[in-house]
Parts: C-alpha cells; sequence; structure tokens
C-alpha cells in the first residue's frame, strides 16, 4: 500500500506529467508565470482544488448516475475555486489581483475534470486524494520551472529578490524583455518537453512521415 | 460606434484570447492537426461565446453584481461571489441547449460541428471570455461586440496554427521535440506574429 500510495503521488511528477505528457492545463501554465510568486500561488490553489475535488468526487462516485456526472463534477469543482477565490480575495489581495481570471480559470482548467473523470471516478477517496496532489505537483514543477527561468531572465530577480543586478540599476545585467511577454512561455515549455523526453525517451511522438535518407545510387 | 469597432479589432487582435492570454490552449493544441476540424471548432467557438458572453452579462448586470438586485428590493445583496458557479452552469445549459437546437433543425451543421460542442463547455476561452467581460464591466452592447471578437479572434488562432501543423508533417524534426514540443514552439512563433498588432488603435 505504502509503494501504491508512492507511485500515485510520484509518477506525475516525471513520468506521466500533466502538462507535458497528458497535455492538460496549459492555459494558466502560460499565462502566470511572468512571475515566480504567482506562478507559486497558482501552483498552491491548483493543487488545494486537485485534491479536494478528487476526494469529494470520489466519495460519491457511487451515487452519482452517469449521464449527469460531468454536470456534478463542474458544481464540485466550481464550489470549491469560489473557496479558493475567496480566501485568496482576503489574504493575498495584491496577488488576487495580479491572477485576474485565473483563479476562476481552474474551473476549466482540465487537469481537474480529467483527474476526476480518470481517476477519482474508479477509485477509493485517499487514493484519489493522493492522484490530486501527485497532478497538482506535477503541474507545479513546470510552473515552477518556467516561472524562475522568466523571472530571472526577464526581470534580473526571484520572488523579488536581486539576483542578477540590473544595468539600470547600476549592476552589469541587461533584461531579456522577451522574456516578460506571452510567447517566451511557449518556447520554454517546448524546450522543457524537448528536454523531458529526450530524458524519458518512451514519451516520444512518432513522426507521421518518416524522412530517410535515399543514397543516389539507389535511385539510379 | 468608433469604441465598439476598435473594442472590436482589439479582441480579434491585440487581445487574442489564445495567443495573448492563452485561454483554450488544451483544445488549441489538441485539435489543430488538420485545418478542416480546426474551422468546423473555430466556427462552434464563435457561435458559443456570441450567445454566453451577453447571456452572462445579462446575468451579471441584474443578478450577481453589488446592488443588482435593487429591482427587486434587495438593494444591499451583493452576489458577486456566486458568479464563478452561475456562470459555468450558464455555460454547460447553452451548449446542451445549442446542441438540441442544431440537432433538431440544422442536422448538417450538428453533424459538422457534433463532437465538438461537448467539448466547448470546458473550453477555457469560453469561460475567460465571460470573466473578461465582467472584469471590465462591459454593458450589454460591448459584450456582444466582444463575444462575437474574441470567439473569432480564437477561431482565427486556431485555423491559423492548423495550417502551420499541416504543412509541419513533412519537415524534419527532431525525435524530442516531435508532437506537442513543435508544436509549442510553433504557437510561440505566431504569439510574436501576433504581438505586431499590439500598436493598432482605432
Amino acid at each position: 500500500m505504502a509503494s501504491d500510495a508512492k507511485k500515485v503521488v510520484l509518477d506525475p511528477l516525471f513520468d506521466n506529467n500533466p502538462i507535458a505528457l497528458q497535455v492538460l492545463g496549459i492555459c494558466s501554465a502560460l499565462a502566470v508565470t511572468s512571475k515566480l510568486s504567482t506562478a507559486l500561488i497558482m501552483c498552491v490553489a491548483l493543487t488545494a482544488v486537485t485534491a479536494c475535488s478528487n476526494a469529494s468526487i470520489s466519495m460519491i462516485r457511487n451515487h452519482v448516475p452517469t449521464n449527469i456526472r460531468i454536470i456534478v463534477q463542474m458544481t464540485i469543482i466550481a464550489s470549491l475555486v469560489i473557496v479558493v477565490d475567496q480566501v485568496l480575495k482576503a489574504y493575498a489581495f495584491q496577488t488576487s489581483k495580479e491572477l485576474s481570471v485565473f483563479v476562476g480559470l481552474i474551473i476549466t482548467n482540465c487537469i481537474v475534470l480529467g483527474r476526476a473523470e480518470a481517476f477519482a471516478m474508479k477509485n477509493p477517496v485517499g487514493a484519489s486524494f493522493l492522484d490530486g496532489i501527485g497532478n497538482g505537483l506535477g503541474y507545479s514543477i513546470i510552473l515552477i520551472a518556467v516561472g524562475t527561468v522568466r523571472e530571472l531572465f526577464g526581470s534580473g530577480t526571484i520572488l523579488g529578490y536581486v539576483i542578477l543586478p540590473l544595468e539600470s540599476n547600476g549592476g552589469w545585467y541587461v533584461p531579456n524583455g522577451m522574456m516578460l511577454l506571452p510567447p517566451s512561455a511557449f518556447f520554454i515549455i517546448g524546450l522543457l518537453i524537448w528536454g523531458l523526453r529526450t530524458w524519458k525517451t518512451a514519451q516520444m511522438e512518432k513522426p507521421e512521415y518518416q524522412i530517410h535518407q535515399v543514397h543516389r545510387t539507389e535511385v539510379m | 460606434m468608433e469604441h465598439l469597432l476598435s473594442l472590436f479589432t482589439a479582441s480579434i487582435f491585440t487581445e487574442n484570447l489564445a495567443l495573448s492570454f492563452f485561454l483554450g490552449m488544451c483544445t488549441f493544441l489538441a485539435v489543430s492537426k488538420k485545418i478542416s476540424t480546426a474551422i468546423g471548432l473555430g466556427a462552434a467557438v464563435i457561435v458559443v461565446q456570441a450567445i454566453t458572453v451577453p447571456a452572462n452579462n445579462l446575468l451579471y448586470q441584474y443578478l450577481l453584481k453589488d446592488g443588482a438586485l435593487t429591482w427587486a428590493g434587495f438593494p444591499e445583496v451583493d452576489l458577486s461571489f456566486l458568479g464563478l458557479i452561475c456562470y459555468i452552469g450558464v455555460i454547460a445549459a447553452i451548449v446542451q441547449i445549442l446542441e438540441m437546437v442544431l440537432d433538431r433543425y440544422f442536422p448538417a451543421l450538428y453533424n459538422a460541428l457534433g463532437i465538438f460542442l461537448p467539448l466547448i463547455t470546458v473550453n477555457c476561452a469560453i469561460l475567460g471570455g465571460t470573466l473578461f467581460m465582467v472584469q471590465r464591466d462591459y454593458n450589454f452592447v460591448e459584450s456582444v461586440t466582444y463575444g462575437i471578437g474574441s470567439g473569432v479572434g480564437w477561431a482565427l488562432a486556431i485555423t491559423a496554427l492548423a495550417g502551420v501543423r499541416e504543412k509541419l508533417k513533412y519537415s524534419d524534426v527532431p525525435d524530442g521535440l516531435q508532437g506537442l514540443g513543435i508544436t509549442f514552439i510553433t504557437a510561440g512563433l505566431m504569439s510574436l506574429g501576433f504581438m505586431a498588432f499590439s500598436g493598432i488603435q482605432l
């Protein structure tokens, strides 16, 4: 049991990462990562929602008729997101302003609904809760990586502390303005996926067309 | 009038939901392998967005906003915390109704859009459009404009990406970058391209 639980939590980190392999929940991964602190808050919020929604959905999984299950899941998720949203507005108002609509968008974050549908509907409460945490962490790893790169190279800081002193403040580092713009998030995630798939070769996708070298002698 | 026109173009180009706010990315990346399906999905998004944003606008203006219930005799009630659950309910309901209406009266269109309609409920672009509308406090006319504009912008982006990906199939991509990786990079380059519109003010 202990090894099962460990597997459920650790599997989504690299082997079955929700963003890099399952292609779930990418929207917010890109949008909130221009600063590490907002990315961290987003990770905590998403992990909490995924874990709690997985647990609650798993609790009622035997009582929900299959044809209305999506709407039941949506209602549970939406209520949890409202709680998170209100907590953020009460205790971290500045960050909740920066996250703007993206807290609300956790509702439509495919990780939450995807895990509810794929895991919580079939497994007991404890395992579902752990699966929620695991997938939340898998999401967090990518978000934190992207957030660190973007904040470090875009404004020379990490969590607001100066790491690379900027030239405009008498230091030496000239910030890369593109890192603060939306497109850079696409590039960084693309490169991360490249790195991850080079490491875990089983995740590579087969090309639809194989290009192979034709030697001149074969043609003739 | 000019104000609406500028809102419309801004929602298509400078504030493109897919490429500058990253909304609807999951479907954006997953359903952009062929131009024909991308166009189908894009059309469905335009229709749903054009209906749900104004509908949620009415809901917000007359039920949820602080003091919105004055007409019913409750001037101090603020129900805006119920926003999220109401909006998603409205979206799910409208998608369902639209599906039934199309099935009954426009079977050809229903068959073309069929599989995409249910997917749209969980498309963040739809909920995102509504949340932006609430955050920016649009009135009804503005919300109609914004709904249509943002839908068109999203459709444009996914069609363009599908076009690029159809050509990309024939190119020699490094192994690890194959599929998802190269799609991200392509979308990044497109997003850079769309930034060129950002100086436009009408």
